[in-house]
């Protein structure tokens, strides 16, 4: 799905998290939004997810304006940071969750969620571990679980905060091959926000560079590395030549 | 590691000076709660059960029974109401006069409930601010049931709202936001979500509110005017018949006051008992 987002910008109280900013994310490509806390990035994925509401401006999907479409009707799968799992929930009801949501209408039988859940545990590459509670997961299986969550409403779009942040370093290499692999293989248009440069430059086709509420450059990996547009950018990519990871 | 080695490496105190602060709180524990609640239920049983059941079986005293029962049934579920709508508010949102309304909360717990009983009878009263109005409309608040009931939820107001508060600001909004952004209504959220998150920390606020909706007497006995068989519950039923010597009676409805809120307490030990897996379960995460 084709995102657009229009001079959106948006204030909390007294401060402002972001000025108008547009961006403009083509239909299954993979982007990262980088920058320091505080440069607004999350806050933009919150606002493209519908969990929070700009102040100005207008988002479009696929060309329809969605500025007031509430959380529930925008179909984005979202991973949050902490993943947000349901703690008293199995493995196999967290995943289960977005479908058995559904209006009796459109909600598949048992048989039918069963099935896709085990087909996301597979595509996860954890098929053992549906009658697990998060809490008896390491923190990379957590993550995955909560990918497959939010893949299973079959969503429009894939949001990502700081998908990678709390893991190890052996850990995060293999979740971000995992995540290319399926973002590659479901063809889901994907943003993901982080504060690291390797992850963002690594991974994403496009790359928007974030400070202080403003897009400082979008372009592909090799355009921010090789031709940064300004002075901010070129120090937060300087600033950590990768030495190994993390 | 051996037990004892252990011991030496982390506890620095003697294992005589634990042993001796051990005893003190046990026998402490002892004289200051369970003996007292030893002698309400050996002077009611002093001249032996039939005494009692029938002390409690004479129609006034039935009535209060009836009446406690009441004012609890009603008073306690509204309370869970408030109390979670109010725990979710400041626990969820940022607004203006949060800082307000978290101390708003505590004020029963602060206020005297005589002082509270008082200021209902100013406020609904005769000669009250409301008093003219309610009497032209025929409406009776003070020395009745809406009075007891008022003053009831006055004073078990804070105890929801207090257990919920912290539990729900520690998990935060992201599993609610999670059920969100996976399609769930709001109702479908709070259903499958909020409240199973809450569950143990609201079943604790609702039998400790249950247990002061039954056990309150300052504010109520104020505002009830006691009226034998009419608006006295339980406790002010119990302080009737002992200024009256009558101490079976007096006391019978003592223990049976005292084996409801035991039995609220075994209840929740049960419910403990039976639920220790998942309640680790949740806790840990």
């Amino acid at each position: 799905m084709h995102i657009d987002i229009d001079e959106i910008s948006k204030t909390f109280a007294a401060t402002t998290a972001l000025h108008p900013v547009s961006l403009s994310i083509p239909s299954g490509a993979m982007v990262a939004l980088l920058g320091p806390s505080g440069s607004g990035k999350t806050t933009l994925l919150r606002i493209i997810a519908g969990l929070e509401q700009p102040s100005a401006g207008r988002i479009l999907l696929d060309g329809v304006d969605a500025t007031g479409t509430p959380v529930q009707h925008r179909h984005a799968g979202f991973v949050f940071q902490s993943y947000a799992l349901f703690r008293h929930m199995t493995v196999f009801e967290n995943i289960a969750y977005g479908l058995r949501a559904r209006p009796r209408r459109t909600r598949p039988g048992n048989a039918e969620i069963a099935r896709r859940v085990e087909r996301l545990l597979e595509l996860i590459q954890l098929p053992q571990i549906a009658t697990r509670y998060p809490s008896q997961l390491s923190g990379g299986q957590r993550q995955r679980v909560a990918l497959a969550r939010a893949l299973a409403t079959e969503p429009r779009m894939l949001l990502l905060d700081e998908p990678f942040g709390a893991l190890d370093a052996q850990v995060r290499r293999e979740l971000r091959a995992g995540l290319r692999e399926i973002h590659d293989a479901t063809g889901l248009t994907t943003v993901f926000v982080t504060h690291d440069q390797d992850e963002a430059l690594g991974l994403a086709d496009r790359v928007a560079v974030m400070s202080m509420g403003r897009i400082e450059q979008v372009g592909a990996p090799s355009d921010i590395r090789d031709r940064p547009a300004n002075a901010f950018v070129r120090g937060f990519v300087e600033a950590h030549i990768p030495v190994g990871d993390g | 590691m051996s037990e004892t080695a252990r011991t030496y490496e982390v506890v620095s105190e003697a294992p005589l000076f634990r042993t001796g602060v051990t005893l003190s709180v046990l026998a402490l524990t002892v004289i200051l709660l369970l003996a007292p609640l030893a002698v309400v239920f050996a002077e009611a049983l002093r001249e032996g059960l039939g005494a009692a059941i029938t002390a409690l079986g004479d129609r006034d005293a039935w009535s209060a029974i009836r009446l406690t029962v009441l004012v609890a049934a009603v008073a306690v579920p509204l309370n869970a109401c408030l109390g979670l709508a109010a725990a979710w508010a400041i626990a969820k949102f940022d607004f203006r006069g949060k800082a307000v309304l978290i101390s708003l909360i505590d004020l029963p717990f602060s206020v005297s409930p005589v002082v509270a009983g008082l200021a209902l009878v100013l406020l609904y009263g005769s000669h009250g601010w409301l008093g003219v109005w309610l009497q032209a409309h025929d409406l009776k608040i003070v020395f009745a049931f809406p009075g007891l009931l008022l003053a009831t939820l006055f004073i078990t107001f804070p105890f929801v709202a207090r257990e919920l508060i912290p539990v729900m600001t520690e998990q935060g909004r992201a599993e609610e936001e999670a059920a969100l952004t996976l399609g769930a209504s709001g109702w479908h959220m709070f259903r499958t979500v909020t409240l199973p998150n809450i569950r143990w920390a609201l079943l604790y606020g609702v039998l400790l509110c249950n247990a002061r909706a039954m056990g309150e007497f300052g504010a109520v006995a104020v505002i009830s005017g006691k009226i034998r068989g009419q608006t006295t519950t339980m406790p002010i039923m119990i302080e009737m018949l002992y200024n009256e010597y009558l101490t079976v009676a007096a006391f019978s409805m003592a223990a049976l006051l005292a084996a409801l809120a035991l039995l609220t307490l075994a209840l929740k030990s049960l419910l403990e008992w039976r639920h220790a897996d998942l309640l680790a379960a949740t806790r840990r995460h």
